[in-house]
């Protein structure tokens, strides 16, 4: 078989295009998956069984089943149902876009909120007692203290998180999304060049988290200038 | 009651405390008068620890009375808050907010609880600072002092609230042994000034020259208390006897 390179670098700037699709999904996804993920959080340590059991039971449904699922359950499964399709979320879930975003949102939600929970779980115990003893109120405690703490101590996991859903965008294009996998698909149908192709694909995916990973890693160090020795 | 008539600041009375089936406090009664320095001694895992934090609530008494300053500690949120602000508490792992700047770590309550301007808590946390001898670490962060360091910044944050008792818990554990005359130091210049101190401590040099009174407590029970004249030379009780044949041995 032959390898051609110059067909990679023809596609590369074809593939740009779906970016910025990849791109949205991702930071949608992200921002909303982090506001469920706080949200879950919370249910989870409010220490009362009626939000914390429904909490657990979403976190163990959406990390228990892969994202493909998820996405084809709520692409192919939900417009079944009349209900659905009268519902105001319709126009979210008629079309593909809203679909992912969803899936992925729910996704990103449950990951996160375990993640923030690890943050919330190793700040010391002391720190939060001396602060008791000073007059924090228990919302005080979590806002000033807790907070910043367990931020800092969740990045590295938050950014392998974001990192893994940069790659779980590529499902979009099973459900006719052309985002940067999708295009690289559609360039394979037309040229029968897989192995070149997706080798472009590879290319801007490794770009994007190299990306990533590089800005958490700044994030990280800014967070963790009281540590000694970070 | 006191000989001048005043309510003691801190009354426990016929106070338990269980963790499980283990019984950490047996009837504790115990009082604090205002401007008294208390030491309680005793060996490790008799209750010392559990008594003082049970008097800021950090740990809850299972029955029994608990007063500090006229608030009784109840599971009234109120009535915590009034505790609390009313007793400083110093640990023995110093527990400093490790994200915030010294100066910061001073400023939080005051500003979050009292609500203090931010301009006032600043002036008054530096004059704090230069208290307990490090104005010139206020800008920086508890990972880079040294413990003896770390320790006054948490005594100056304590005092911060203007606290009419201050708890310490075992202050000067955690220390080099260089460290720890700086902490005592500090605690004993406080004690001069007239601050009502409880003080959970093996220091038996500051509890001689400092105390008031000596409190020893032995599974969960205040065996005895006495002026540490007596209380060295004249124990009354077999385990005050072998607790102190066995720290002063050395």
């Amino acid at each position: 078989m032959s390898f051609d390179v110059s067909l990679i670098i023809d596609s590369l700037p074809k593939m740009l295009r779906g970016l910025g699709l990849t791109l949205q999904l991702l930071f949608i996804s992200s921002f909303i998956g982090l506001a469920l993920a706080v949200v879950i959080l919370l249910m989870r340590i409010s220490g009362r069984w009626f939000l914390s059991a429904p909490a657990a039971v979403y976190i163990y449904v959406f990390r228990g089943t892969p994202i493909l699922v998820q996405i084809f359950v709520i692409y192919y499964g939900l417009p079944q149902f009349e209900l659905i399709r009268e519902s105001i979320f319709w126009p979210i879930l008629r079309e593909p876009f809203g679909c992912c975003v969803v899936a992925l949102s729910l996704n990103s939600g449950a990951y996160v909120s375990e993640i923030l929970r690890g943050g919330v779980l190793g700040v010391e115990k002391g720190v939060l007692e001396a602060a008791s003893a000073v007059g924090l109120s228990k919302r005080q405690r979590f806002i000033y203290i807790t907070t910043p703490i367990a931020v800092r101590l969740a990045i590295p996991a938050y950014s392998n998180d974001t990192i893994s859903m940069l790659k779980a965008t590529a499902l979009a294009s099973t459900v006719t999304l052309l985002e940067v996998t999708g295009v690289a698909r559609t360039i394979v149908a037309e040229t029968f060049a897989p192995y070149e192709i997706f080798i472009a694909a590879a290319i801007i995916y490794v770009t994007l988290a190299s990306m990533f990973q590089k800005g958490f890693g700044l994030f990280e160090k800014r967070m963790s200038r009281y540590v000694k020795d970070a | 009651m006191s000989e001048d008539g005043q309510q003691p600041i801190i009354v426990l009375e016929d106070v338990c405390k269980y963790f499980g089936d283990f019984q950490a406090l047996k009837n504790i009664n115990f009082q604090v008068q205002k401007g008294e320095r208390i030491v309680v001694c005793g060996p490790s895992g008799s209750g010392k620890s559990t008594m003082i934090r049970c008097i800021n609530r950090l740990e809850e008494h299972d029955s029994g009375k608990i007063i500090v300053n006229g608030h009784e500690l109840t599971n009234d949120v109120k009535d915590i808050d009034a505790v609390r602000r009313e007793v400083g508490m110093v640990f023995q792992s110093f527990n400093l907010f490790p994200h915030l700047k010294v100066i910061d770590n001073l400023m939080l309550a005051p500003k979050l609880v009292r609500k203090t301007s931010k301009a006032e808590a600043r002036e008054s946390a530096m004059r704090l600072l230069e208290r307990v001898y490090i104005p010139d670490q206020a800008d920086k962060y508890p990972s880079q002092l040294s413990g003896g360091q770390q320790q006054r910044v948490a005594i100056a944050r304590a005092l911060c609230m203007n606290p009419e008792v201050m708890l310490f818990d075992e202050p000067t554990s955690a220390l080099d042994p260089e460290m720890i005359s700086e902490v005592l130091d500090v605690m004993v210049e406080l004690a001069e000034e007239g601050m009502t101190m409880v003080c959970v401590t093996h220091e038996m040099g500051f509890a001689r020259s400092v105390a008031n009174n000596i409190a020893f407590m032995d599974r969960g029970e205040i065996v005895e208390t006495n002026p540490p004249n007596e209380f060295f030379n004249n124990p009354r009780n077999e385990r005050t006897k072998l607790f102190l044949s066995q720290i002063l041995s050395h």
